[in-house]
């Protein structure tokens, strides 16, 4: 990634959501560790993926990239802005330049509005274009999405699952943005839909320039998708590298167990194939376990990894993994 | 000797205000003693229905199983009345249904519903059947099962709650075991758990195990033979090795082109279905896929193909041979 540009750079964000008891006098009595430091560089014009089982703070750790929830601690620099300290309009101005593709294309359109007001949302919060021009603009963006424009006076209703969720990326592009977090755009639609919607983010993203972060559990998915994959386990990145470094030889114990239970749509290959099954399920993340979160479920952890946290390694060509074993 | 179970021609519609839908169209399978059945498709091609059609759990009206025949052992399922169903559903026929969270009653505790059908199929008293529910969950891999025994449906994690569904669906060691979707909203890695259970438990009981999903790759896997569905038809029928390695209906090879895979990094792009699947409310006359289809010819706008052999044990229905692009 030598000679490209960060266009995003989180540094140890965190974000914890109080658990409070009492109903006047709330006392807090624990937190919800969701996002607990995350350090990514996200490059621009790269599409990075951001992958780990459900609960394990991915999302959470997309809208706190966004500053749809202030993080607890930790810094978010977009192009060079520290938007942790910015508010009003400063930050407004900042939002314009990111937006964000929802998972459930039936909840994030408001079914009382026409196609033309959700798509024009955008451009009227940021003050964006003349109502005059609203039109125009809007038709253009359903034209960018394949849609035909003739459908701007319609609702959300009068159309299917993979057309409302181009109606949501033509709502992310209404402002221009250079960064987009897509969180699960896919995983409510059927499979002969999903590539429909990936080919669209992958002709959007070469003919606009946009930078995206690929939040999925798919892994089959990101990797067609992404350039770069980082995977996420108890609110922290366990392991980060090139995709096909990443798939073809991963490091992290968990990392291997999630790319084995992946089922491969071929009888050949999967009678060859070994799983490691893991045991049990995910820790709480109001209560990790000290150390390495990861050490409860570890076929190969020791002594060690259940007192000491692991320290983020460069392995070489890109490849980070916090890992005390490998 | 006469197939465990034989699915007939079996039909069921829907009858609702907008119009009559055609869920499924004249379906016909059988299946043996100790058979892995995969059964692919897309939500809303009528996997559900077809497999609850079969377990007498479709409501009436508005639906109505409007032709066919379910044999098993011989004998009409669908010619029972509710009590004689009763005694066969959940004993002789098991069903995993996809949510485990809403097909779990959360007022009553996981030992007391598991413990429910032997009390009512195998007519255990109270304290045999907690001895047994608790070997069942045992035998799932639930942890401290003695203790979690009187736990409810919510102090159990996804993954946890389903495979109380499947000791409740093996308590009374059913001959076919039905999985409807049964790993869908849980994680890969929880979801290789499950899979890795359903078949020890097969290889271990014996039983044939129909398995429903949308997911191409749990097939590939679990499953000796496959059907492929495509509102409300079967359109191929085949070994797992036919489907994965030489599909030939169109729809089978789009599909299989469609999703990328975790093993192959691609620079291609996913080729993809044009269009929308079909509105069951109204099948155009002719095949279904034929306005998706790349291959149509003049003859799939008029008439529906049937299943037909193309090799040992494999069968599609298209006019259409992929291999050579022309009619067949």
């Amino acid at each position: 990634m030598r000679g490209k540009k960060v266009l995003v750079k989180t540094e140890s964000l965190k974000k914890h959501f109080p658990i409070t008891r009492g109903i006047i006098f709330q006392q807090q009595v624990g937190s919800v560790r969701a996002v607990d430091g995350v350090t990514l560089n996200i490059y621009r014009g790269e599409t990075l993926g951001l992958v780990g089982e459900s609960g394990c703070g991915k999302t959470t750790a997309g809208r706190t990239i966004l500053q749809l929830y202030r993080p607890t601690s930790g810094r978010v620099i977009f192009d060079g802005t520290d938007l942790t300290i910015l508010k009003g309009e400063p930050l407004r101005d900042m939002r314009r330049r990111m937006q964000m593709i929802f998972q459930d294309p039936y909840a994030s359109l408001n079914p009382r509005m026409t196609i033309a007001r959700i798509i024009s949302e955008p451009l009227r919060a940021h003050k964006l274009t003349s109502a005059k021009e609203q039109v125009d603009r809007v038709q253009e963006l359903l034209r960018l999405v394949r849609l035909n424009p003739r459908f701007i006076n319609r609702y959300p209703h009068e159309f299917s699952g993979g057309q409302r969720q181009r109606i949501g990326v033509a709502r992310a592009l209404a402002s221009n943005p250079e960064f987009i977090v897509c969180d699960e755009p896919i995983s409510a639609l059927d499979v002969s839909i999903q590539a429909q919607i990936v080919n669209l983010l992958e002709d959007l993203q070469d003919k606009l320039g946009l930078t995206y972060m690929f939040i999925a559990h798919d892994l089959s998915m990101v990797r067609h998708i992404c350039d770069r994959v980082a995977v996420m386990y108890l609110g922290k990145i366990v392991e980060l590298a090139i995709k096909d470094e990443l798939y073809d030889h991963p490091l992290h114990p968990y990392t291997q167990a999630l790319m084995s239970a992946v089922p491969v749509p071929d009888p050949v290959v999967e009678r060859k194939r070994k799983r490691i099954i893991l045991e049990g399920d995910v820790p709480s993340p109001i209560n990790p376990p000290p150390g390495c979160h990861f050490s409860t479920r570890c076929p190969i952890a020791r002594e060690e990894c259940f007192h000491q946290e692991p320290p983020w390694r460069d392995v070489g060509g890109g490849h980070f993994v916090a890992c005390h074993e490998c | 000797m006469a197939p465990l179970l034989e699915v007939q021609d079996l039909t069921t519609r829907f009858y609702t205000l907008d119009g009559i839908v055609h869920a499924v169209n004249g379906i016909s399978y059988t299946v043996e003693e100790g058979d892995t059945l995969g059964i692919v498709g897309e939500s809303g091609c009528g996997k559900s229905v077809s497999v609850l059609s079969v377990m007498g759990l479709i409501p009436e009206p508005p639906g109505k199983i409007a032709a066919g025949q379910v044999l098993y052992k011989g004998q009409d399922l669908l010619q029972l009345d509710q009590k004689q169903m009763e005694r066969i559903r959940g004993k002789e026929i098991a069903m995993v249904f996809q949510d485990p969270m809403t097909s779990l009653n959360p007022v009553l505790t996981i030992g007391h519903q598991i413990g429910e059908s032997l009390i009512v199929h195998l007519g255990m008293g109270q304290k045999e059947a907690r001895r047994q529910s608790v070997e069942l969950l045992d035998m799932v891999g639930i942890p401290q099962a003695a203790d979690r025994y009187s736990d409810y449906p919510h102090q159990f994690s996804g993954g946890m709650r389903q495979r109380a569904m499947i000791a409740m669906a093996l308590a009374c060691s059913p001959n076919i075991f039905i999985a409807d979707e049964p790993t869908t909203a849980l994680d890969v890695t929880i979801q290789a758990q499950i899979i890795d259970l359903v078949k020890t438990l097969r290889d271990q009981l014996g039983m044939a195990v129909i398995w429903i999903t949308h997911d191409l790759g749990i097939i590939a896997g679990l499953a000796e033979k496959v059907l492929v569905m495509y509102a409300g038809f079967f359109i191929e029928r085949g070994s797992v090795d036919d489907i994965y390695g030489d599909p030939r209906h169109p729809y089978t090879l789009a599909l299989l082109k469609s999703v990328p895979r975790v093993d192959r990094t691609s620079k291609e792009r996913l080729a993809v279905i044009s269009g929308l699947p079909p509105d069951l409310l109204g099948l155009p006359p002719g095949c279904p896929f034929a306005p998706r289809c790349t291959y149509m010819v003049e003859q799939c706008r008029k008439e529906n193909p049937c299943l037909e052999p193309i090799g040992f044990g494999h069968e599609i229905a298209c006019w259409v041979d992929v291999t050579t692009g022309r009619e067949r």
